[in-house]
């Protein structure tokens, strides 16, 4: 039976991972991932999960135990965020062109220097081409179903990639929230126990993996691998809807608040999202048309499904937790853009850095973004494309 | 050759030793020929070939196999009796 209960994010991400009876983990801890970790090594400890934990030197040889136990057939896991995700970053395209479907718990953080351990989704947004589905939850109850989803997904025949499963650090992952626990029996009936893959290693049926591919043939397993991702919209939404059947709660590729009839739409990832529609219930009592769309899965980007619920806008702001040095501006601003440059409604597109190595992202700043958006919608022009919110001049 | 949707997920190869079916001699720029006559059969191009490219005939000649020689020179290099020149490839 389904347990409310109030717990810390990381322990539920990991409550998730015992329930899917995850075979192996390996990790190397870094804050603020490290609790989730943590739990499932007490977990095994303790013997509620029958699992093998890999201790390894560093983030690199984490992921690389994962893509030999992968391959073998057992469902895998690990962790990790910021540095420790730029040493796995080899590995992770060995992971995808493997076809390995390996479920990862990012933990978003910051990239140093300056030495920084708190949120923003520069780490993560820095793999984004690495083959990895990318998916951003907003609370603790999000992270621990999207957790679940996320093996479903990976496993799926049709996709057959790694999935991380991003979180705000600490704004995230350190704080205890209040979420539905789902039972044993409950995840039983939404995933097997066991990983079926195609093919796996066997020492009685010999086989290789991740071979040699010449010019002869290394672009055609690209492109099949960059047909997985764009068959895994549809995957992500099926599992979604089964998940919804069983259990009530639905995600979608991205969630619209207020969106219908909005002049202007912010468009979000993660944790932020919750003070935008504050702000949006706000301006709207002020007869403003605003409405918030939160990007949930990233990667694949759903560009045509966004622009279906976005084209009856004429301002999108979309608000990024990164930085892109010397580009048009942040990933989020820049992908939308692109994915919205010659559609047939295209409405102005405006871009806004903020809340970088853990700075709030505040009310008073998304009553700022609303502000220059809503002069963008008023005077019809973009002035400033792209700014940054919440800096000190 | 097979299209991008024929092709087995992840490059995974399901018969066991197959690295012979990898046949590399086409990325060969010069290719080995060897001298009979100043041949001594001494093994030294048989020993440091990296690639198991230097084939011998029952006869008890030697011979380039060019399926997977990829030209490297190394053969070339170290016979000591200069009987290997490398040819540039047409």
């Amino acid at each position: 039976m389904t347990k409310h209960v109030g717990i810390e994010v990381s322990t539920a991400v990991a409550e998730a991972v015992k329930l899917v009876d995850v075979d192996v983990i390996s990790a190397y801890p870094i804050t603020p991932q490290t609790h989730i970790v943590e739990r499932l090594a007490e977990l095994i400890a303790n013997g509620e999960l029958d699992a093998e934990y890999i201790n390894v030197e560093s983030e690199h040889s984490a992921l690389s135990a994962c893509v030999g136990a992968s391959a073998a057939g057992a469902r895998t896991f690990t962790a990790s965020n910021s540095q420790g995700l730029a040493l796995m970053h080899e590995i992770l395209y060995v992971a995808s062109g493997c076809r390995l479907p390996i479920v990862l718990a990012i933990a978003n953080r910051a990239v140093s220097a300056p030495i920084n351990i708190w949120c923003d989704h520069q780490d993560s947004l820095g793999e984004r081409d690495t083959g990895c589905i990318q998916l951003y939850v907003e609370d603790g109850q999000e992270a621990f179903d999207s957790t679940l989803q996320a093996f479903r997904v990976a496993e799926d025949q049709r996709v057959l990639v790694p999935f991380m499963v991003c979180l705000d650090g600490f704004i995230l992952s350190h704080v205890i929230e209040s979420v539905d626990l789902l039972d044993d029996g409950e995840v039983k009936s939404f995933i097997k126990s066991k990983m079926e893959p195609k093919y796996r290693l066997d020492p009685d049926r010999p086989l290789s993996m991740g071979v040699l591919g010449g010019p002869d043939i290394y672009y055609e397993f690209r492109r099949q691998q960059e047909e997985a991702m764009r068959n895994s919209k549809k995957v992500i939404l099926e599992v979604d809807d089964e998940f919804s059947k069983l259990f009530g709660r639905r995600y979608g590729l991205f969630d619209s608040y207020r969106i219908e009839d909005a002049d202007v739409i912010f468009l979000t990832m993660g944790s932020m999202t919750g003070t935008a529609r504050v702000v949006v219930d706000r301006l709207r009592e002020m007869g403003k048309r605003v409405g918030v769309l939160k990007v949930r899965v990233f990667r694949p980007f759903p560009y045509e499904e966004i622009y279906a619920a976005v084209k009856g806008a004429e301002v999108l702001a979309a608000v990024d937790r990164n930085i892109e040095p010397g580009a048009f501006g942040g990933v989020l601003f820049t992908e939308l853009r692109s994915a919205l440059y010659g559609c047939e409604k295209e409405p102005h597109v405006i871009g806004f850095t903020a809340g970088l190595g853990g700075r709030d992202v505040s009310v008073s700043d998304f009553t700022t973004m609303a502000e220059k958006a809503l002069r963008v919608l008023e005077t019809g022009k973009v002035e400033r494309a792209y700014e940054f919110i919440g800096l000190r001049e | 050759m097979k299209g991008w949707r024929e092709i087995r997920t992840g490059s995974t190869v399901l018969e066991a030793g197959n690295a012979s079916e990898c046949k590399t001699g086409g990325w060969r720029t010069f290719r080995p020929v060897i001298d009979h006559k100043k041949c001594i059969k001494c093994l030294f191009c048989w020993l440091y070939c990296p690639d198991e490219s230097i084939a011998i005939t029952r006869e008890g000649e030697f011979e380039v196999d060019l399926d997977y020689c990829k030209g490297c020179g190394i053969c070339a290099k170290e016979c000591p009796k200069e009987a290997i020149t490398m040819v540039r490839e047409d």
